[in-house]
């Protein structure tokens, strides 16, 4: 039988429960690997030797290669655990926060100043917030009409 | 014999203890969070508690996906401050009361809560700065701290009304200690705030006041609210104040006593990605 889970249909969110938790426990791991800083040398040095060490998917590799926290959380990463990511690179919570809006880290931080993001329309999937699907990437990134 | 004389209600943002340590605190951007501190300064240090029981959670520090303690008491007799991968904060070591966390053991255990009993582990910044906003920047913590990690991070987390029961619970269990001590309750986290995905930056400036309302007039009713409602309303990581009800089980009215006096409410947006929110409820 289906478990409840009525968190899905919020827009711009992935919850990290058990299921993704399973999926993503070596990501999340390897994440963690990062709090020594033996091996943040090592990974630094050679991401992809590094990465090839722990059992995760060819997918959750290019994810984390590519820095795309979004693509991360979808293979099952955490964000505390992939703020270790961030870390390692000497970037901050709202950097990290911020990369996955697409927004530019000065946008972000504005909204932010500004009282944050609206829950208006952001409840629902369906609704017509900016975090809904149909508006990103959110900020200067998604009105170029991107070539 | 022990009592609960209070609890504080605070939120923990990381980047709080960033600007404390980095000497911040007067530029435009955190004076204002400061200053929503200078009361609590003051009152904490004339009310002089012997121990604190700081609920709080973990960040992947201490715990990674090895094990997901859902309640977690510290029952050591101390916790070094975590490395969370931008070098540890440089605040003093957290001394534990392991005869009154093991008490509470004894009798929350006993009274049905299944608790993991930790006597080794790194304390991260939920629990570092709540202390700092309250002590500033001692040489030494001015008490015991005896630390209550709850998972937030993986869902299912507990529901609030689980939470709710367990102060009520944790309060029974101090009240029957019977060394003479002065023991606040802190409940952490929160408020408003989403650090994933495309809804990042979510604040609900209404509903977190709401919420602090209904904390502080009803938080039986409050302890209702399903975990849903926090998500959609709050944000993915404002499910963190669920822990606000452990604190507010342990006062006085819930068992039967006269309502908690407010000494002090406080709400500020923003401390990096969140809504900072805080309060001090004393037991007449």
């Amino acid at each position: 039988m289906a478990l409840d889970k009525p968190y899905k249909d919020v827009p711009g969110t992935l919850i990290f429960d058990a299921e993704q938790s399973r999926k993503g426990y070596w990501l999340n791991q390897f994440c963690m690997s990062l709090m020594q800083a033996e091996n943040r040398a090592r990974f630094k040095a050679d991401e992809r030797a590094y990465l090839d060490e722990w059992a995760m998917s060819e997918e959750q590799k290019q994810a984390v290669l590519a820095r795309d926290l979004n693509w991360c959380m979808r293979t099952g990463g955490n964000i505390y655990f992939l703020a270790k990511i961030g870390a390692t690179d000497g970037k901050s919570f709202q950097q990290m926060a911020g990369s996955m809006t697409g927004m530019s880290e000065e946008e972000y931080r504005d909204m932010m100043i500004k009282g944050g993001r609206s829950p208006e329309g952001n409840r629902y999937l369906g609704e017509d917030g900016d975090a809904q699907p149909q508006h990103q990437p959110q900020g200067k990134a998604g009105q170029k009409g991107n070539p | 014999m022990a009592r609960i004389t209070a609890s504080v209600y605070t939120s923990h943002v990381p980047a709080i203890g960033a600007a404390l340590d980095l000497g911040k605190t007067g530029e435009a951007y955190w004076q204002p969070v400061f200053a929503g501190y200078d009361f609590a300064k003051q009152w904490i240090k004339e009310a002089q508690p012997d121990v604190v029981f700081l609920v709080y959670n973990d960040h992947a520090t201490a715990f990674s996906l090895d094990l997901i303690p859902t309640f977690a008491l510290g029952t050591g007799a101390s916790f070094t401050p975590a490395d969370e991968g931008w070098g540890p904060r440089p605040v003093p070591m957290v001394h534990g009361h392991p005869e009154l966390a093991a008490h509470i053991a004894q009798s929350v255990i006993q009274d049905d809560f299944d608790l993991t009993l930790v006597n080794k582990m790194a304390v991260d910044h939920g629990l570092t700065v709540p202390l700092s906003l309250m002590f500033g920047q001692p040489e030494a913590w001015p008490c015991k701290v005896i630390p209550f990690a709850v998972n937030v991070v993986q869902y299912p987390v507990p529901s609030g009304r689980r939470c709710f029961q367990l102060g009520q619970a944790i309060r029974k269990a101090v009240e029957s200690f019977d060394e003479d001590l002065n023991v606040q309750i802190w409940g952490t986290g929160g408020m408003s705030h989403q650090l994933q995905g495309p809804r990042a930056g979510l604040i609900n400036r209404e509903w977190d006041n709401r919420f602090l309302d209904r904390l502080i007039a009803d938080p039986a009713e409050l302890a209702g609210m399903p975990h849903i409602d926090y998500v959609r309303e709050a944000g993915s990581e404002g499910i963190e104040l669920v822990m606000w009800l452990i604190a507010r089980g342990a006062m006085a009215d819930v068992a039967g006593g006269p309502p908690p006096t407010v000494l002090q409410r406080f709400y500020h947006v923003p401390a990096s990605n969140t809504a900072v929110g805080h309060l001090i409820l004393e037991n007449p």
